[in-house]
């Protein structure tokens, strides 16, 4: 059974189309700007079952909206926390012939979650930082499964997208964004890149949790902040079909 | 006959492609076989010219006069209005490619008290004028109105139900609307032809003078002398109509000219339009290939067209208004669909209406309507969702559906979703049932549960305690049994009077001597009802009862499921009670033999129809609005934004022929991260939607707070449309009680 947190129906903004979304439960990463702190917990009384039988029953409901690009797009949390659970919704779901997606950031090298790659249509990675003590101060983990699994991506040759969330003064340094663009600029598998300015929509979250808010007084990036940030990837980052800022 | 095709081929008209057209009056054969269907994208497209641009201006200043002065710019008090009572009308005749209005100046009103004089009297104080004392003597004296002879009728029952507000918006002091003439006709075939097709048709209208054959010899009769009066109209503003249109102006304006005739004369609710759009392009496409006509040219024919239609107004009371908000007049026009031999009806003109919501600037009238269907080309699919991103100003409804249900390809909306076979169907329209209501009657003994007056007989009493699914089940559905024969035999009452007191001449003129006739039944509150059956069997559920007995509260316990949710334990709920309503009405005794049809649609009515409720078992508080149609509540459809379209979409349209409508309002960052992606969503969206057998979707692309805004700065909104119930209003010209009721509706964002 998965651990789910919660579902989206219409989800558009985690891979392409409409696309049903599935935020998993529990996330071992801490980051300092996580906007869903209440799907972190791993604690066993936490998440709704679901088994694959009921993920397919939804995806079924909702497939005359995924036409040519939607699908099943599993989120988090940290969906590959999950990874055993998932392999067999994703081999149930391909089956059916539906796209399947994973948002991931990661943080979990292991067979299991190479065979999960395998099985998936597009990775969407979020890459927090290239930086590996920075990755450690944001997330409480360094970054190094995670280059590893976008490694491992790149060389299946499958669609990978990268996102990164630019928060001033944590993410927004002009030569770790160019390391970042820098790292990524050969690869193939790369459809995409989202640079998604940091919000506070959060925020509320923290104080009904009874949890201190880590990035008090940090405000969103403005949109000059943006662009700058989107103008250095692109100088850096090379031929790559969509860099999109939203 | 033969010679009246000849002159169809003269040497002045452009040449279309032979058909059956010529042998018989039939537009959509002469649609099927001379156009040009446009698989492109929208690059074609051109503004306004300088002529429409300051012609717009002008109607924009009136229109700001007209909303100073309350929102009755002037009235003519004395005439009544017929198709040849008023002298021609301009705007700024050097300027106007059509012209024509309804009285000799824009946005004056007219007087049509035949559907009921009191009303047009206090409509015209309301307004701070006096009608005319002649016209009430006419009527008073000499000649019965439509209101009059229901009123002579009604029956002691008929009157209990209509004061209740279990049916509310009968039209019986008012005219019906919802009938649309083939106006294209006048276009294509000129008033001559027809005039010569409705007296062939008088010569096969004998034998045993039944009723039913001694009306219709009347009205095909009053039918001519309206094409007559048309050709006299037509002719004050230096046309002649006797003859077929011989280019895209003429056609334009003959078809102008057709409707004009019709809201001249009648001031039903909804005066719709029909489909007009592909039938202009033939000859559009015509004059642009024999270089008569330019892009700029073609659209500026379009665009004034449409501003003429955003001018048409009816005199109306302030109640009214509180029923449907917003001043509305329902000029639908049907846009798209695809002929049953799977070629698609889009053609660049349909790009051109629509495109006139960029050079006019948004508008709820027309009410702009596109038959969608998988088979739309993409572009055009593309550009529909552009516009409703840009405008909140269209609404779709699924082309397969209603091509399959209705067996014709050749058809338009009546108000907002109301199907009709364009030339060959009519309706008899009237009013709604509100099921809430109803639900609290079987709770009460068949009493109203805010007064105590008793309407339906023989319910008996509940047991004590929590509610019982199903003792509630079964008084219910006798509750609706009874309300049912009452409402058709009001509604058959109401037309029989309106037929023979305030006969619309002038639309019929425009139809088959033989119509298909529907008479058009609707509900209201559906899912605050099936979320109160679905409270009573799957909750426990315990009337709080005052002093007299009667159950003026629910105490509502535990978890139920709630329409909105694609739970099928409460969307089979909602469903059949769809169904049986349906199926009570079509037991009875019709006028002409109408084919009853229903509706799941309220207009903004949801919020007058939610004041006269008391509480319901779901936890709605006495006096609180419904959702609009078969809308969710808002709120309650928690589960994302397919979820809710999916509940809506198990509503059965064959239950409910008359349309099942569906307001959908979602933030643009909703729809996608970029506005291509935007675009594509939304497209995929309403595919998905129609592929589920769904019938209707308004579409509104909004922040709430830019409506909240609006609210507070209304000076800087007068265009701001939104998508309500079937119909689009000007945002700022709703109450505030309609704004606060919109605002509180579900905007779909996702986490």
């Amino acid at each position: 059974m998965l651990k789910v947190h919660s579902v989206e129906t219409f989800g558009t903004h985690d891979g392409p189309g409409i696309r049903l979304v599935l935020f998993l439960q529990g996330c071992a990463f801490r980051c300092v700007y996580c906007h869903n702190p209440d799907t972190r917990s791993r604690a066993k009384d936490q998440g709704t079952p679901y088994s694959t039988e009921q993920v397919l029953a939804l995806l079924e409901k909702q497939r005359s909206y995924f036409r040519n690009s939607g699908g099943l797009t599993v989120s988090g949390g940290e969906p590959t926390l999950q990874a055993d659970e998932l392999i067999t919704l994703f081999t149930a779901a391909k089956e059916r012939d539906f796209h399947l997606a994973l948002d991931t950031s990661g943080g979990v090298w292991s067979r299991t979650v190479n065979q999960l790659y395998d099985l998936t249509d597009l990775v969407i990675l979020d890459v927090k930082h290239i930086d590996n003590a920075w990755h450690r101060k944001i997330t409480g983990i360094g970054n190094r499964n995670t280059l590893r699994n976008a490694d491992y991506r790149e060389r299946s040759g499958k669609p990978l997208w990268l996102r990164y969330v630019l928060v001033p003064g944590w993410t927004d340094q002009p030569e770790y964004l160019e390391a970042w663009a820098r790292h990524f600029s050969g690869y193939r598998s790369l459809k995409r890149v989202e640079v998604i300015p940091y919000h506070t929509f959060g925020v509320h979250k923290y104080a009904a949790m009874g949890l201190r808010y880590p990035l008090r007084g940090v405000a969103s990036p403005t949109t000059k902040q943006v662009d700058r940030a989107v103008d250095i990837i692109a100088r850096n980052l090379g031929d790559v079909p969509q860099l999109v800022a939203a | 006959m033969a010679a009246q095709a000849d002159r169809i081929f003269n040497a002045e008209r452009p040449r279309f492609a032979e058909g059956l057209w010529q042998e018989e009056v039939n537009v959509r054969d002469f649609i099927y076989t001379n156009i040009t269907p446009y698989d492109g994208d929208a690059s074609f497209l051109t503004g306004p010219t300088t002529a429409t641009k300051v012609l717009w201006e002008q109607c924009r200043f009136l229109l700001k006069q007209e909303q100073d002065k309350g929102g009755v710019l002037d009235i003519d008090t004395k005439t009544i209005s017929t198709i040849t009572s008023h002298a021609p009308g301009y705007i700024d005749k050097a300027r106007e490619r059509i012209v024509g209005l309804q009285t000799d100046a824009p946005l004056k009103r007219s007087i049509k008290p035949f559907g009921g004089w009191r009303v047009v009297q206090k409509a015209c104080e309301q307004a701070g004028y006096e009608l005319d004392q002649s016209v009430v003597d006419l009527c008073r004296n000499y000649r019965k109105t439509h209101n009059d002879g229901v009123f002579d009728a009604y029956t002691d029952d008929n009157k209990t139900l209509r004061k209740s507000g279990i049916i509310t918006g009968l039209p019986d002091n008012y005219a019906r609307g919802r009938i649309i003439g083939d106006y294209r006709r006048l276009a294509l075939y000129g008033a001559d032809r027809l005039i010569a097709a409705k007296h062939a048709d008088r010569k096969h209208l004998v034998g045993t003078m039944t009723d039913e054959l001694i009306r219709l010899r009347e009205e095909v009769a009053e039918q001519i002398k309206a094409l007559e009066m048309v050709k006299e109209m037509a002719a004050s503003y230096g046309f002649d109509v006797g003859q077929p249109a011989r280019n895209a102006r003429e056609a334009i304006q003959w078809t102008y000219f057709a409707y004009l005739a019709a809201v001249k004369e009648q001031d039903g609710a909804a005066m719709s339009l029909g489909n007009v759009s592909s039938f202009f392009d033939i000859y559009i496409e015509d004059d642009l290939r024999s270089g008569n006509l330019t892009e700029q040219q073609a659209q500026e024919l379009v665009d004034q067209f449409i501003m003429k239609l955003r001018l048409i107004r009816h005199l109306r009371m302030g109640e009214y208004n509180q029923l449907f908000a917003g001043d509305p007049t329902w000029v639908t026009e049907s846009i798209g669909g695809v002929f049953r031999d799977g070629r698609h009806k889009i053609t660049r003109t349909s790009f051109r209406f629509l495109h006139t919501l960029y050079n006019l600037g948004a508008a709820p009238e027309p009410n702009l309507t596109v038959l969608w269907n998988e088979k739309l080309p993409e572009n055009f699919k593309r550009f529909c969702a552009r516009v409703s991103i840009d405008t909140s100003s269209v609404q779709y409804e699924n082309d397969a559906l209603m091509s399959e249900a209705g067996q014709c390809d050749d058809y338009c909306l009546a108000c907002c979703v109301s199907m009709m076979e364009t030339g060959r169907e009519m309706q008899f329209f009237g009013a709604r049932c509100n099921l809430a209501k109803a639900l609290l009657l079987a709770l009460n003994e068949g009493r109203d549960e805010l007064s105590g007056m008793p309407i339906v007989p023989g319910i008996e009493p509940l047991p004590e305690g929590p509610l019982d699914y199903e003792e509630v089940r079964c008084r219910f559905e006798q509750t609706m049994a009874y309300i049912a024969e009452s409402y058709v035999n009001t509604m058959n009452v109401i037309h029989f009077m309106h037929d023979r007191y305030y006969y619309e001449r002038s639309m019929m003129a425009f139809m088959d001597s033989r119509v298909k006739r529907n008479m058009a039944f609707g509900i209201a509150g559906l899912s605050v009802t099936a979320d109160s059956l679905s409270a009573i069997r799957y909750a426990k559920v315990t009337p709080i009862r005052n002093k007299e007995g009667f159950t003026v509260d629910f105490q509502t316990e535990g978890e139920f499921p709630l329409y909105g949710n694609d739970d099928d334990r409460v969307d089979t709920i909602a469903r059949k009670l769809v169904q049986s309503f349906n199926r009570e009405l079509g037991k009875h005794h019709i006028y002409r033999d109408a084919t009853p049809t229903l509706s799941v649609l309220t207009i903004t009515s949801n919020v007058v129809y939610g004041k006269k409720t008391g509480a319901t078992p779901d936890g709605r508080k006495q006096g609180e609005p419904f959702a609009p149609g078969a809308n969710p509540m808002h709120g309650r459809d928690s589960s994302g934004a397919i979820a809710s379209l999916n509940s809506v979409a198990k509503l059965d349209y064959y239950d409910a022929r008359d349309g099942v409508s569906n307001t959908f309002s979602i933030v643009p960052r909703s729809l996608g991260m970029m506005d291509e992606e935007r675009e594509q969503n939304l497209v995929s969206l309403l595919d998905g939607y129609f592929a589920s057998n769904a019938h209707h979707l308004n579409v509104n692309v909004l922040d709430r707070s830019v409506l909240m805004r609006a609210m507070e700065h209304p000076e800087e909104y007068s265009q701001l449309t939104i998508r309500v119930s079937g119909y689009a209003v000007n945002f700022t010209r709703l109450s505030r009680q309609h704004q606060l009721e919109v605002i509180a509706r579900t905007f779909h964002e996702s986490m």
